[in-house]
């Protein structure tokens, strides 16, 4: 998912002051602002068809990033795809449209776990896209041993040393740090924070790399593991078959990303099209084919490829589903300690 | 042969033409209006709310908010430590300067070394090969910038070019750990830059009166003493000039680092990006920008005495 395009930010700043002066709220149109490498073209093309309307997609490659430009505004979006742990912030901060999905035709198609989540209850603004975990993707070539552990990048074995990308994404890793240390998530105890920090501080210079986008390090040899999202790590199996992701059984991160209408979007009539069009069981299904994730759609299994019907990193085995979480934004105060634990960690 | 053009200066001699000259002078800057108007909205408009900016205070999520403060000022050069609060440097900060400055050296020097050959070769051919030569310095323009990183990537990777032919010849045995190391950025920054290290170059060593290399000559100079005793000085405004170009986008280079450095790293841009983004401190990204700005300046200032002192010493 979170394929990074660097030129990404420049591109978008450029296009927002497009929009700026360009932006119309002809009949015919909607704006989707969404992470990377993550929206499927087929998906798009049936909206289009079905509603006689012309998608436009723009990247962001972080919550951080899309946070930040669409409350700057002047964006000229009408959806935004952020995931839960930032969904309270767009709330609280006012920069969405109550378009109330559960009373929308297709809401019915919503699984029952995924009908009244912490972070949007009752589901007055969100809509279900993907979701999945944070994971340990090893290439089990290179190293033979267990992989459900978040030792593989904090206490890596020999094979790996040097051969370790971790996603760049601060709130993922440190909480996964502070599950290593037997701690939680977004916790104010400064002597689990400083543990965490200990740990990260230890292991980085056993780490090569800092980036988005595994595919391609993992095929040339690069790479031979990395801290990263799952679906990714199916993607990547796909061209790298011995390329295996485990379940840390210290703890691990469960995410999912909603689909949400901006409170200043220009199209929200196709805003909100879009947003039941996305609980069809057969539109869940083309965006999970593409991205290879999990959606929380009822009936969308039928459509979906077959090899996301078993594919281990879609499909959470028993065994490992205890120890998957959702993290929770964290408090302003813990995100500072959040912050220089980072800078210090990349100094 | 500069001596030999005399600039004459004419002074108006007539009232008629001080008027006429009075004109000329008012109709320029009408005519240049245009252009200084949007230079100065377009580079000192977004300073100036850079610089407003260092000195708000960060907001929660991202942005600032309205009311003065010296934090993020405060932040670029001291931090408290982040469990107990005692006051100390802020060495990130230091470190990642400090890297920025290495690199960004090390880039500039590497672009001299390859630079400098090449645009003595270019000026060296006959007049009308070199706009083919010059043309060939350009071509890497034709393709946008994060294309060829992607490219470079690939030739400095595990299974690249460089490994699988150091491992044809049986010089390596294991793939050398090339991508994401300093040294791959310094090779990408140096091989975007060079373009702007040889056509400076290129000017200065094509007005070089080559006479003078022959007086050297003749004067039993050997090759090394005609290099730096005659050609390094005559073609030092260009030297100067192409370094300065070279070493302020390095500092401030953000993809490359970032693709071939492999993120783990960072740089000056790097480190301001993460302040707008997941740091979600503004002011103190704010800061470190003015805070590039002022070494790029310093670099600037250098630039313009040594090339002025040099400019007198061209006199003599």
């Amino acid at each position: 998912m979170r394929q990074l395009k660097n030129s990404i930010i420049i591109s978008s700043v450029a296009a927002s002051m497009l929009f700026v002066s360009q932006s119309v709220s002809a009949a015919g149109e909607l704006n989707i602002y969404n992470w990377g490498d993550y929206t499927s073209p087929e998906l798009v093309t049936k909206f289009e068809e079905t509603y006689n309307v012309t998608v436009t997609i723009t990247d962001y490659d972080s919550n951080d990033t899309a946070l930040a430009k669409v409350k700057a505004g002047g964006h000229g979006f009408d959806i935004a795809i952020p995931s839960a742990n930032y969904m309270p912030i767009w709330i609280s901060e006012g920069l969405l449209l109550k378009t109330r999905p559960d009373q929308m035709s297709n809401f019915k198609n919503v699984l029952p776990e995924w009908t009244n989540p912490d972070w949007d209850p009752g589901r007055h603004y969100s809509v279900p896209y993907q979701w999945g975990s944070v994971g340990m993707v090893v290439n089990t070539d290179v190293y033979s041993g267990d992989i459900n552990t978040s030792a593989i990048a904090f206490d890596p074995p020999e094979e790996l040393v040097g051969k370790i990308n971790v996603a760049p994404e601060m709130g993922d890793i440190i909480g996964m740090a502070l599950y290593y240390v037997g701690s939680e998530p977004c916790t104010d105890d400064k002597a689990a924070l400083k543990k965490a920090r200990d740990v990260l501080m230890a292991a980085k210079p056993k780490w090569v790399s800092m980036t988005y986008g595994i595919k391609e390090p993992f095929a040339s040899g690069d790479i031979a593991a990395s801290v990263y999202w799952n679906g990714d790590a199916m993607r990547t199996r796909q061209e790298t078959p011995s390329v295996h992701y485990g379940y840390p059984k210290e703890g691990y991160v469960l995410w999912m990303d909603s689909v949400v209408v901006l409170k200043d979007a220009q199209n929200v009539e196709n805003a909100k099209l879009f947003q039941n069009f996305m609980m069809e069981p057969e539109s869940a299904a083309i965006a999970s084919n593409f991205a290879m994730y999990a959606n929380g759609i009822k009936g969308s299994s039928e459509f979906m490829l077959e090899i996301l019907a078993t594919a281990p990193e879609v499909q959470i085995p028993a065994e490992h589903l205890p120890n998957g979480r959702f993290i929770e934004m964290c408090s302003a105060e813990v995100n500072k300690l959040y912050s220089g634990i980072w800078t210090e960690m990349m100094k | 042969m500069d001596q030999n053009i005399q600039s004459v200066v004419e002074f108006p001699e007539s009232k008629l033409e001080r008027l006429k000259a009075k004109q000329r002078t008012i109709r320029n800057y009408f005519l240049s209006a245009p252009a200084l108007i949007v230079l100065t909205i377009a580079a000192s408009g977004p300073l100036f709310i850079m610089l407003f900016y260092s000195f708000l205070t960060a907001d929660e999520w991202g942005g600032v908010v309205w009311q003065g403060s010296l934090q993020g000022w405060f932040e670029v050069f001291m931090r408290h430590d982040i469990f107990d609060g005692t006051l100390l440097p802020a060495d990130a900060h230091l470190s990642i300067f400090w890297r920025s400055i290495k690199l960004s050296l090390v880039t500039t020097l590497l672009c001299i070394v390859f630079g400098f050959p090449t645009a003595y070769f270019i000026a060296t051919r006959p007049r009308s090969q070199r706009s083919f030569w010059l043309f060939l310095v350009t071509v890497p323009f034709w393709t946008n910038l994060l294309i060829r990183t992607f490219a470079i990537m690939q030739i400095l990777s595990h299974s690249g070019f460089v490994n699988k032919f150091l491992q044809s010849l049986g010089l390596i045995e294991e793939p050398l750990r090339l991508l994401y190391t300093e040294t791959a950025v310094t090779i990408g920054m140096a091989y975007v830059y060079l373009p702007l290290m040889v056509l400076p170059l290129y000017a200065t060593i094509e007005r070089l009166d080559f006479s003078l290399l022959e007086a050297a000559y003749d004067l039993y100079a050997s090759r090394l003493q005609v290099l730096r005793r005659v050609i390094i000085p005559l073609v030092k405004p260009g030297l100067v000039a192409g370094s300065i170009l070279v070493f302020i986008p390095s500092i401030g280079a953000y993809v490359t680092p970032r693709l071939l450095g492999g993120g783990k790293s960072l740089m000056l841009g790097n480190l301001i990006e993460l302040q707008f983004g997941q740091g979600r401190n503004w002011p103190l990204g704010a800061a470190l920008s003015i805070t590039l700005l002022v070494i790029v300046m310093v670099a600037m200032l250098f630039y313009v005495r040594s090339t002025s002192r040099s400019g007198v010493n061209h006199a003599h």
